[in-house]
Parts: C-alpha cells; sequence; structure tokens
C-alpha cells in the first residue's frame, strides 16, 4: 500500500495534477507493485468521476487512480445551450478535480493513455506506467470518420466542428453561426443511431433554430438525419418546432452524409446529393473512445464494449470495467445520467469483489432533459434493472415516459440537474 | 454467501467478477446511489428546485413516493421514477436517506422574512413541523435548510390546488397571506 490520503495531500501541498504527474513519474509509487488495493480509472467524465469517488467513499482503504489527459472536463449536457446563445462562456459547464482528491483522496493523474496491456495489468501514459488490480475505462466516444469521405479525423472538425465533445469544438461552432450572414444555411448532419446522447442533436437544431430566428433573420437550419425519424422525445420535437421555428427548420428524414468537402463547405449524401451550407455541423458516425478499440474491448460490431450488467467488466478482458458511452448497456440511452447509474454500481461491485463480498444486482436510472427554447424543456426518464434470464440491463416497465408537453418547469428542473450532477462529480 | 465461498474469493486474487454465478437484489444503498445524480451526493441537493433527501425520515419519503406513483402528488419525472421502484424499494431508500445527516444548504435569504416566519411558524406549522422544522410528525417531511425556490414551487403547487393539502395543513393555510406563507419558507430555508 502507497500513502495514507492525509499523507498523499500533504506530500503534494495541495495536490495539483501536475505534481500529482511528476509524483507518478519519479516516485514510480504508480508502476511498481500495487499492494492488491488499487483501481485505475481512465477518463474524467460523466462516468470516470463518480466511479473514483464512490470506490473511495465506500471504501477509503481501496487506492484510486484517476487518469485524465485534462485539468478539467466540460459537460456535453447544456453545451447546446451555449451554441445557442444561452451562455456566454463555458465556464458553468466545466469542473475540476481538485476536490476529488481533496475530499476523497482520490489521486489525479494528468496524463494521456497510450495503451493497455491487460494480462500484465498495466496502463501506459504519458507520464509512466500505471499498474492496476482492477481498471475501469470511461473513455466516452470517437469517431468513424473513416466512413465519411473526404473527412481528415485532424483537419477536417477546424472548419467542419463535429461539436460533439465539448470544449473548444462547442465554441468553434458557435464563432461560426455567429459570423454567418443573415440569411445563411446552417446545415446539421445526423449519423445513425446508436451515438452519444439520443437526443442531443434535436436538442441542438433548436438552439440553432432560436439564435437563428433572434439574430440572423431569414436563416435556416437543413438537418440531414441519417435515421429514419427524430431518435428521442420526436413527438415534442416536431411539437416545438412547430411552435417556434416553422419555416427556420428543414428537417430531412433518412439522409446519410456519406462525404464531405471542406473546400466548398458541401455534404453529399449517399454519394448523389450535394447540401451546400454556410455553416456545417458534420457529427460522425461513432463508437467507443479510441483507448478502448485500442485495448480490443470492443465486440463483434467493432464499435462498442460489451460487458456484464451487473458489473460493467469487459466480456472480453477480465479485470477491466467498461462504463459510459462506450460500452453496451442493454437499455439504458448513451447517456451522462446513465454514466453516472452505471458507475455506482460498477464501484459497488469492485469494492465487494476486492473485499470478498457478494455481488449486488444493477439498479439504475437516467433522467435527461432537452431544451426547445430559452425557458421550455422537455425531459425522458427510466429506471433499469437487470434481466437475469437475458442477462442484459432492461428498462422497468412503466418506469420510461417523456414529458407530457414543452414546459418552463421542466426548464427549471434541468438547471438543478446540472448543478447536481455536477456538483456530484466535482466534489 | 457462505464463509467457505468468501474465503476462497478472497484467496483468488485473479478471479474474475462474472464467473461468480448470482448477485444479490438491489441494496438500498444501490437502489438510493442512482438518485443523487438529482438530489445530491447521499441526498444532499446542490440544485435550488431538487430537494434534499438526507434527514428526511422513511416515513416521509415512503409517503411521497407512494403518491408519485398513484399520481396523487403532481410531478415531472417523479411519477415516472416511481413506478420503477416497488413499496419494498420505497422503505428501503427511505432508510437509507433517514440515516443520512440533514443536508445544510448556503442560499441567500430575506432576513426580515426569516424574522416574521419564525414568529408565525410555531403557532402554525409547529405540531406537524416540529423542531423548527427538523423533523416531522409522522410523514411530515422535514424541511429545515430545504431550497427555498423548491419550497416556493411546492407551495404553488398546494395553493394552486395541484397538490393536495393534508386537512390539517389547510386549516391554517388558508387563512394566511401569501406574504406570511412566503415568509414562513424563508424561515425553514434558514434553519440549520
Amino acid at each position: 500500500m502507497t500513502l495514507d490520503r492525509r499523507n498523499f495531500i500533504k506530500l503534494l501541498g495541495g495536490a495539483s495534477s501536475l505534481a500529482l504527474a511528476a509524483c507518478a513519474g519519479t516516485g514510480g509509487s504508480l508502476s511498481g507493485p500495487t499492494g492488491g488495493r488499487r483501481v485505475v480509472v481512465v477518463g474524467g467524465g460523466y462516468g470516470g468521476t463518480i466511479a473514483a469517488k464512490y470506490i473511495r467513499m465506500m471504501d477509503s482503504s481501496i487506492e484510486v487512480v484517476l487518469i485524465e489527459r485534462n485539468d478539467h472536463f466540460v459537460s456535453c449536457p447544456f453545451s447546446n445551450l451555449y451554441i445557442g446563445g444561452l451562455m456566454k462562456d463555458l465556464s458553468p459547464l466545466t469542473i475540476k478535480y481538485d476536490k476529488l482528491t481533496a475530499n476523497h483522496g482520490v489521486k489525479v493523474l494528468q496524463a494521456e493513455v497510450t495503451g493497455i496491456d491487460a494480462a500484465k495489468k498495466v496502463v501506459m501514459t504519458s507520464s509512466g506506467e500505471v499498474t492496476y488490480d482492477r481498471l475501469v475505462l470511461s473513455p466516452g466516444i470517437d469517431f468513424r470518420t473513416e466512413e465519411i469521405k473526404g473527412y481528415d479525423a485532424k483537419s477536417t472538425p477546424e472548419t467542419i466542428p463535429h461539436a460533439w465533445k465539448a470544449g473548444p469544438q462547442t465554441v468553434l461552432l458557435r464563432k461560426q453561426l455567429e459570423a454567418m450572414p443573415a440569411g445563411g444555411t446552417v446545415v446539421l448532419s445526423i449519423p445513425l443511431a446508436p451515438f452519444r446522447c439520443p437526443p442531443g442533436p434535436y436538442e441542438r437544431t433548436s438552439m440553432i433554430a432560436m439564435f437563428l430566428k433572434q439574430h440572423k433573420p431569414k436563416s435556416k437550419i437543413i438537418v440531414l438525419d441519417a435515421n429514419p425519424d427524430i431518435v428521442s422525445k420526436a413527438g415534442l420535437f416536431k411539437k416545438g418546432w412547430k411552435k417556434h421555428y416553422e419555416g427556420i427548420i428543414d428537417y430531412r428524414p433518412a439522409k446519410k452524409v456519406t462525404e464531405v468537402n471542406a473546400g466548398n463547405k458541401t455534404v453529399v449524401i449517399e454519394g448523389i446529393e450535394d447540401v451546400k451550407g454556410d455553416v456545417i455541423n458534420l457529427i460522425p458516425p461513432q463508437r467507443a473512445g479510441q483507448i478502448a478499440v485500442a485495448a480490443g474491448l470492443v465486440g463483434p460490431d467493432k464499435n462498442w464494449c460489451p460487458v456484464n450488467p451487473t458489473t460493467f467488466e469487459s466480456t472480453i478482458h477480465k479485470g477491466i470495467h467498461v462504463i459510459g458511452d462506450a460500452c453496451v448497456a442493454g437499455a439504458m440511452p448513451k447517456s451522462g445520467y446513465s454514466a453516472n447509474s452505471e458507475a455506482k454500481a460498477c464501484a459497488t461491485n469492485i469494492v465487494n469483489t476486492m473485499n470478498g463480498k457478494e455481488l449486488i444486482d444493477f439498479s439504475g436510472i437516467n433522467t435527461c432533459y432537452s431544451f426547445i427554447s430559452a425557458r421550455e424543456a422537455v425531459e425522458v426518464t427510466g429506471v433499469y434493472s437487470v434481466d437475469k434470464a437475458k442477462n442484459a440491463i432492461i428498462a422497468v416497465p412503466g418506469s420510461v415516459g417523456v414529458s407530457p408537453d414543452l414546459s418552463e418547469i421542466e426548464a427549471i428542473y434541468a438547471e438543478s440537474w446540472l448543478k447536481n450532477i455536477l456538483t456530484e462529480m466535482s466534489t | 454467501m457462505t464463509m467457505k465461498w468468501r474465503g476462497w474469493a478472497l484467496a483468488t486474487s485473479v478471479l474474475a467478477i462474472s464467473a461468480m454465478a448470482q448477485a444479490a437484489p438491489p441494496t438500498a444503498a444501490m437502489l438510493s446511489n442512482a438518485c443523487a445524480g438529482c438530489h445530491g451526493t447521499n441526498g444532499g441537493s446542490a440544485g435550488p428546485s431538487m430537494p434534499s433527501l438526507a434527514g428526511q425520515s422513511k416515513e416521509a419519503i415512503v409517503d411521497a413516493m407512494k403518491k408519485f406513483k398513484s399520481g396523487a402528488r403532481p410531478a415531472t419525472v417523479m411519477g415516472r421514477l416511481a413506478k420503477g421502484f416497488s413499496d419494498a424499494d420505497f422503505v428501503a431508500m427511505g432508510e437509507y436517506f433517514s440515516k443520512q445527516k440533514l443536508h445544510a444548504t448556503n442560499q441567500t435569504l430575506d432576513a426580515a422574512k426569516i424574522a416574521k416566519g419564525a414568529s408565525l411558524q410555531e403557532a402554525n406549522c409547529g405540531r406537524c413541523h416540529i423542531e423548527d422544522g427538523k423533523e416531522g410528525k409522522d410523514d411530515t417531511p422535514a424541511m429545515a435548510s430545504q431550497w427555498l425556490p423548491y419550497l416556493q414551487i411546492q407551495m404553488a403547487d398546494y395553493l394552486s390546488g395541484k397538490r393536495k393539502m393534508p386537512e390539517k395543513m389547510e386549516e391554517k393555510v388558508k387563512p394566511m397571506s401569501k406574504q406570511d406563507l412566503d415568509a414562513l419558507l424563508h424561515f425553514y430555508a434558514s434553519v440549520k
């Protein structure tokens, strides 16, 4: 066992991520033997922060190392409100990790994960190797850019933002909208499901339409949806669009973008139909975060990570758990709240396993809000459990449903949802 | 789980979790942790329109969840979420949150209203909202340190008839002015 929490913090004198990285590199404590009680968590988003915190809350004798490439995290939920002009910057969506260290003794290592050796139980990082007894991956998503002709993973998003990972991409999309002349055309391309945040593209459509209505008269947004219909909360979005954005939103289902030309700002549908835009927001098809793919954790579909529905342990590599958008969580949608619930169940069963106690069946919740106008939101909720016969996570009958209508009270609750879930992740 | 099995699990550090055949039903903690995304870790809410559940009595939580499930209490998400759980789950969650320490909120409140509310509360509400609202008689919820916006939303639902008041509460609330009611809410929100 290495340092206990109090000594560790004292040693670092405030425990900044950089100091920790230095510690990991020089002290060798993270690359040596684990003492049998070390969990490494990769990814400091909706899943990873919660897994790290709850393991420590449940058993402070377990050492937890959270590895994250950035010193902060920007929430995708609510980032559409920034794009629509309802927030002046991303600070309400940004969390830091220092209180997870101060309050719970989570060791935060700011480093890029470069590989995983599942047999040796080692994570390779830009700051050296980190050994583990159990590994939790919460890597989020990456893009199947190879499925879009002309898309260069590095350069294309610099002019054609996806803005599907919050941060600089989100800021770029808003700047492009602000710079667009009145009467311009925005093109939003939605990939085939499953993708991160099923209602997200339609909330984005609403927020961009709201921005255009207020600031760019005679502009419109063309939505090219690869899916046959709106994937989530369809009735509510259609109602909201009719109420607020008639003539602004041109929604086109079953239009799969297969090619992009960044030079003349054009996308091509199924190789035959060109659509040009002044601003193009192309959300590519998705798969589990790169590190999970590289570690061989994706299943036969080559995209998502199959896991045990009780423990979230990979069915491919023992000792590695995958939570959040990257895993196959049965009926649970790829949402921030799902990741939060999955992280807690995963933490519970890792702690119980390490302590030789019995496993506990999964019980989780999803609650997901979408804004349609500046003051109206809608939501979808559900309670989820394990169906033992199917060995899969299912929705508890009667618990899944959406708001009866657009409402201001849902928007008020949505604001508190954000406040609570980000506070949970960062304190 | 037998001691024999536990000993073997401890001894076999490389044991794959998925090899374990049966898992126990969700515990109170498993059920309650899922609520914390909206109601805060251990039920201490940081969001002004979401109530803290920490420190509520088991009876108050079971009563609220049953009313959400039946539709007797108006709701947005809670009506549907309550349908995902059994009465036994409600009891487990109620016991869990009742054991958490009352959550002290840090909110800006009007001192004059707090003082006015303090002068009104004992005579009007004190029989059920006991100990300055830190506790509740039977299934009466604790209100101490609850977020003011949450309390105001609930009171608006009571006054509009969307949420039904208990008879004793109705007798007291009906004759009161909106200013007095708001003062009472400020008072309860201020109690630490």
